[in-house]
């Protein structure tokens, strides 16, 4: 019943939600309806039988597609990520203006509700119908609530993206027609089990709609520009969750049912995912805007995910899993400084900011540690992730780990350039009159800081949460 | 009388029909074409099925076979009815608009 | 007592949270109290659990597990040994002296950057005891990225000068560098043996192939290159000078540059057992150390003087590392601790009273207004270029007798790079303090002796710096005294058993000490007698010694071959590969799809004529289709 729950609760509260009219009254029942599911979720994880954590009902009889749920270790901890972030980002964007509200945040709570679907759907069709349910809200989201170029980005995201989803209705559907019992369930999938010769097309048909979505290089331009346009809150889902679905795709969707076609084609993923990762890095290190700076460095963060995924590692696996959640804190805490910085500047660009350290002490102390978790200094959640994610690529193949491993140095030059640029140095006409966060958004990242030393120095909840995917996916199911 | 008739005569009306909606530019007109075209399906439907109703009958006294051409008939004579109120009232409009009913006038779709 | 060991790390930690969290409320004389409270509690376990090692043994104390993988599993725990015990004692000791000092040394600051400064410098502390104490070698990267985190924010404390920034920054990353060497060995260590705990590594080391055991350890040794500055990765240090002088004391001088010293020495049995390895240390530390010492010769800075010379020092003990001498290694980096933290806390004195000037050709004849700062300076100077009995001479001659016993060109070069430092710090001894005041009249009017927070570590450092030595008497003067040796001879132990070394005579090592004793007085002589007018320290260089003053070039070289080419292709991949390749052919299907529906839409007219026309035309076209098909064909024929 609480998966149902999770989608319900966001997805009713979401309609409703459209009816408000007023600002502040939106705002207030958007974090209520966040608080609300984050309860349920946490509840349910830890508090519920395991029962309750799986649901199966009909849906489509005549097509063969159930309504059915389960949860996990991975769902588990995604739907956390989710449940977490959405009040955190309320929280910290509780006091950007919005025209229309209400409708803002009733589009954020159905993409919550398409979110929770996708992580809980043991159902192909079910996936495929919240796949799309969490990516049209953000398209109204980015291309009403936008910045200048809004139209002509969210088109691309779109068209990026959708793409993607039609390619994999295609591997769906395919698949769908070999299954024995003519059924969407993830089982049937998986037990279908094509020859060999057969996988290759069609693990590239799911494979680029996830590596979209992730993004991979060289499927990534519509990524920066998307990040820059959105309105924060909706960067925030958008890098925070969002990207996740890709990976989170990757393990329960693709390589349980193409493992001849994954293991073929390994070498060129990781090839390019590590290509990737130094490409994104190197272009960071000249960025002159914050969004787009974290924009990348989020894509080089992606591509050590994917290129461990492809590895067959186990501990690489492990990684990958609890990086999926430390990402997402960590890039949520970066966007909310960014957001803060520029809804107060009005500017994200470097060469206009310096000196903020002078002026918003907290806002820079907040920044470092978010910082330092962004660039994997032990200590920091990030760190734990990318140690065992190196682990993993370094069993594969030890060459490629010292190139990927340039990435770490570099993370380290560009993150420390925009700290640098944005906080050190002298005042500008534009920073001297700045002042100190204001009280929602330091609550926030006091949360995010807190949580990113937390599970930096005691990883193992993460680590033990997800053990069941990690031992079903490694024994080939 | 032989079938072959009324085929002449309705693709007489029909291809009258089809010139008229092709060459007139005036709505009304067109319009009246295409209820020509209309009611020559609607003549061959009607003959076809009394042809296929004698055949049938000379087996059958009390088969139904071939009166389902006629039931179309009403349905496009009804479909027709609602048609030409709805068309005539969209060329009042349209002359109301722009105090014309050349069709060719109206090409704003074009871009 | 070993078992309380976490209360070490433990107290530096909660001083740093109280002066982090509390910066804006506590006043000045709180934060000092707190920030030097909890490095002299921190100091007080350490000796307990220095005698406590000494009397009882090793322990290892394990607090949690750290990362509990399928396929291995890293506790968060920590070695209570020889070893560390030594290294808590060094760290917090002089860490409470430097803290000690700095409530002096920074009470002009603002309250709340004089409470950020004591709590960047408690976590610093934090760090490097966590460096030290860790059971393994993840534990010890915790604290060996935690160093360099906190060199970084220190380096850059007065983050308003963007000079300073970018030196934090390069201190940053050129550490980084280093640490993906370590990371690497990491990996490659739990690959083979699937654990990163020191008694199982080392216990198990016969089970990796000599190939392995090679690229561990100089992956680690490139670890070590980047914290503990050695070439190609030095230039930082002097850099990190930026940082205030009670900081270059404790992190750029004491503590934090010798982890790599530390990590070696604590990995012994790896690099005894990889020759090529040892090799390499040993070249690179010799290299540096001859390197730096030249660069020294003509610095006019009083901290990058002593900035080379540390560079210098960190190689003489990466030398002794590379021929086995680790005693003598850790012996240095005692000794070095001691007086390299009194110089530059003399500098740091001499600096405070002339009014933030480094500049040693504007100084001289400090002698008569600075009586403590001048004399404590000078026992630093004697102990550092070597002269017995004080501390440098023991554990510098150690190194250099075991250099010798593996290949005396090693000793014959390391004594040359020895004579270099008597020189340079005899320069720069001479230029400060002797002589006359070259100063401005307003600096000369306010020369004054530093309070006494700042001249007690002095005087205690002095005292050390003389006397740190009798800890290791050579077994020439008189057998069985090293008990430095002896105290760490269970860490060395398997080492020592591998490693034939083949002692020299007495006869030779009285010979090798007199000489270059000898040689050593003659050069401060010189040098003394050189630098006391200081007549020609303005002059333009030229040649070889303009060279030296700018460094060799080498950041001009690094930054051509690497940081330029890094930008270029930075800005070629953003604004040529992203923007029109890679975006382009995005839009280019975009574009093409866009021309295509507007050649397109020119069929659309808009006339109703034509569609029907069109729509006709179509039909027909279907009509003679079907005619083509025999069945209808025949219907009609029958119908006709």
């Amino acid at each position: 019943m609480i998966p149902v729950l999770l989608i319900l609760l966001p997805l009713l509260t979401g309609i409703i939600s459209f009816f408000i009219k007023e600002e502040n009254a939106a705002k207030g029942w958007g974090l209520l309806s966040a608080v609300l599911t984050l309860t349920v979720a946490v509840a349910g994880i830890y508090f519920y039988p395991a029962a309750q954590l799986s649901f199966d009902s009909a849906w489509l009889p005549s097509l063969g597609s159930r309504f059915t749920m389960s949860m996990d270790g991975m769902s588990k901890m995604l739907v956390l990520l989710t449940a977490i972030s959405f009040p955190l980002i309320f929280i910290a964007t509780y006091k950007n203006q919005y025209r229309n509200a209400g409708s803002f945040y009733a589009l954020m709570l159905l993409t919550q509700a398409g979110l929770m679907g996708v992580f809980v759907a043991n159902d192909a069709l079910l996936f495929y119908f919240f796949w799309e349910l969490a990516l049209i809200p953000v398209y109204f989201l980015c291309s009403l609530w936008g910045g200048e170029k809004r139209i002509a980005v969210t088109f691309k995201f779109f068209i990026y993206t959708f793409i993607g989803s039609l390619m994999m209705l295609a591997g769906i559907l395919y698949m769908y027609f070999q299954t024995t019992d003519h059924s969407f369930a993830w089982q049937s999938f998986y037990s279908v089990q094509l020859a060999p010769e057969k996988q290759s097309w069609v693990f590239w048909l799911f494979f680029i709609a996830f590596a979209i979505k992730m993004p991979i290089f060289p499927f990534h331009t519509w990524q920066p520009d998307a990040y820059e346009q959105s309105p924060t809150a909706t960067t925030m889902v958008l890098s925070g969750i969002m990207v996740k679905m890709g990976i989170f795709a990757v393990i329960k969707w693709l390589l349980p049912f193409f493992p001849a076609a994954s293991a073929q084609f390994a070498q060129w993923i990781i090839l390019l995912s590590v290509i990737g990762m130094l490409y994104a890095s190197l272009i960071a290190i000249r960025q002159d805007d914050i969004k787009r700076l974290i924009a990348y460095s989020s894509i080089a963060h992606i591509g050590l995910m994917s290129a461990t995924l492809f590895t067959g590692s186990r501990v690489g696996l492990e990684g990958v899993m609890i990086q999926m959640f430390n990402h997402g804190i960590n890039v949520i805490g970066l966007w909310i400084v960014a957001d803060a910085i520029e809804q107060q500047l009005g500017t994200r660009k470097f060469s206009e900011l310096g000196g903020l350290a002078q002026k918003a002490p907290s806002l820079a102390i907040l920044l470092l540690v978010m910082a330092f978790a962004n660039i994997a200094l032990p200590l920091t959640n990030a760190f734990i992730g990318e140690f065992l994610m190196f682990n993993g690529l370094f069993h594969y193949n030890i060459w490629i780990t010292a190139v990927a491993g340039i990435s770490i140095i570099l993370a380290a030059v560009y993150t420390l350039n925009m700290v640098q640029k944005v906080f050190y140095g002298n005042t500008t006409t534009l920073t001297s009159n700045a002042t100190d966060i204001s009280g929602n958004i330091r609550i926030a990242l006091v949360i995010l800081v807190v949580l990113v030393i937390a599970l930096g120095v005691y990883p193992q909840p993460m680590i033990d949460l997800t053990k069941d995917t990690v031992g079903a996916t490694m024994a080939g199911k | 009388m032989p079938i072959q008739y009324y085929i002449y005569l309705s693709l007489a009306l029909f291809s009258i029909g089809i010139i008229g909606v092709l060459t007139r530019r005036n709505a009304i007109i067109v319009f009246m074409c295409i209820e020509l075209m209309l009611n020559a399906v609607n003549l061959l439907l009607v003959a076809f099925s009394k042809m296929h109703h004698g055949t049938a009958l000379a087996t059958d006294a009390a088969t139904t076979a071939g009166i389902d051409g006629q039931l179309f008939v009403f349905f496009i004579m009804v479909v027709a009815a609602a048609e030409v109120s709805v068309g005539l009232a969209i060329i009042v409009m349209m002359y109301r608009n722009i105090h014309s009913v050349d069709i060719n006038f109206l090409n704003r779709l074009k871009n | 007592m070993s078992k309380f060991v976490y209360l070490v790390p433990l107290f530096p930690l909660i001083g740093f949270l109280i002066n982090g969290l509390g910066r804006k409320s506590l006043s000045k004389s709180m934060i000092s109290v707190i920030g030097c409270g909890v490095m002299l509690a921190s100091f007080v376990v350490s000796l307990l659990v220095f005698f406590d090692v000494k009397a009882n043994g090793a322990t290892t104390v394990e607090l949690f597990s750290f990362i509990r993988s399928a396929d291995f599993q890293i506790p968060f725990a920590f070695q209570v040994d020889q070893l560390s015990s030594l290294f808590l004692l060094i760290i917090t000791g002089i860490g409470f002296l430097i803290h000690l000092y700095s409530a002096a040394y920074m009470h002009e600051e603002e309250e709340q950057h004089f409470g950020r400064y004591f709590a960047y410098l408690n976590l610093f502390v934090f760090s490097m005891l966590l460096l030290v104490l860790g059971a393994n070698y993840v534990i010890m990267f915790i604290g060996w990225e935690g160093v360099g985190l906190c060199s970084y924010l220190l380096i850059g404390y007065w983050f308003k000068n963007d000079q300073y920034n970018y030196a934090a920054k390069k201190a940053f990353v050129m550490n980084r560098i280093g640490d993906l060497g370590f990371l690497l060995a990491v990996f490659w260590l739990l690959f083979k043996l699937g654990t990163v705990t020191y008694g199982d590594v080392f216990s198990r080391v016969s089970e990796l192939s000599s190939f392995d055991i090679t690229a561990i350890t100089i992956l680690l040794f490139v670890g070590a290159m980047g914290k503990s500055a050695q070439i190609p990765l030095y230039t930082w240090l002097p850099d990190a000078m930026a940082g205030p002088t009670p900081v270059s004391a404790l992190i750029h001088a004491a503590t934090m540059v010798t982890a790599g010293i530390y990590m070696i020495a604590r990995s012994n049995i790896l690099y005894t057992m990889a020759p090529v390895s040892q090799a390499l240390v040993a070249i690179v530390g010799l290299a540096t150390a001859i390197f730096a010492a030249t660069i020294a010769l003509k610095q006019n800075d009083i901290k990058k003087v002593l900035a080379y010379s540390t560079v210098s020092q960190l190689g003489y003990m990466f030398l002794g590392l590379g021929v086995g001498a680790y005693t003598g290694a850790v012996f240095h980096v005692m000794t070095h601790a001691f007086f390299k933290a009194l110089l530059f806390l003399g500098a740091g004195s001499v600096i405070h009273a002339m009014h933030h000037e480094q500049d040693i050709r504007k100084m001289g004849g400090l002698k008569k207004h600075m009586p403590i700062t001048h004399i404590t300076f000078l026992l630093a100077c004697l102990a550092i270029a070597g002269i017995p009995p004080f501390s440098g001479f023991f554990s510098k001659d150690e190194i250099l007798m075991a250099a010798f016993s593996a290949n005396p060109l090693y000793y014959y070069i390391g004594l040359v790079g020895a004579l270099m430092t008597a020189f340079y710090m005899f320069r720069l001894y001479s230029l400060t303090f002797l002589g006359s005041f070259r100063g401005t009249h307003e600096q000369a009017h306010h020369l004054h002796e530093s309070p006494s927070p700042m001249t007690i570590p002095l005087i205690v450092l002095a005292v050390l710096s003389v006397l740190g030595g009798f800890v290791g008497i050579p077994e020439v003067f008189a057998s069985d005294a090293h008990s430095l040796e002896n105290f760490l001879a269970p860490i060395f132990a398997e080492s020592n058993k591998l490693a034939h070394a083949h002692h020299l005579t007495h006869s030779q090592e009285y010979i090798m000490m007199g000489v270059s004793t000898a040689l050593i007085i003659g050069v401060i002589i010189f040098a003394v007698t050189k630098f006391k007018k200081a007549a020609d320290v303005n002059d333009e260089n030229t040649g070889v010694a303009k060279v030296l003053e700018n460094k060799w070039y080498v950041d001009e070289l690094y930054d051509n071959i690497i940081v330029k080419p890094l930008h270029l292709l930075s800005v070629f991949l953003k604004n040529i590969l992203e923007k029109n390749i890679i975006d382009g052919v995005v839009n280019g299907v975009g574009k093409l799809v866009g021309y295509g529906s507007r050649q397109l839409r020119l069929l659309q007219s808009g006339q109703v004529g034509n569609y029907i026309l069109v729509m006709v035309m179509v039909m027909v076209i279907f009509v003679l289709i079907w005619f083509n098909d025999i069945t209808i064909m025949n219907f009609l024929k029958k119908l006709f």
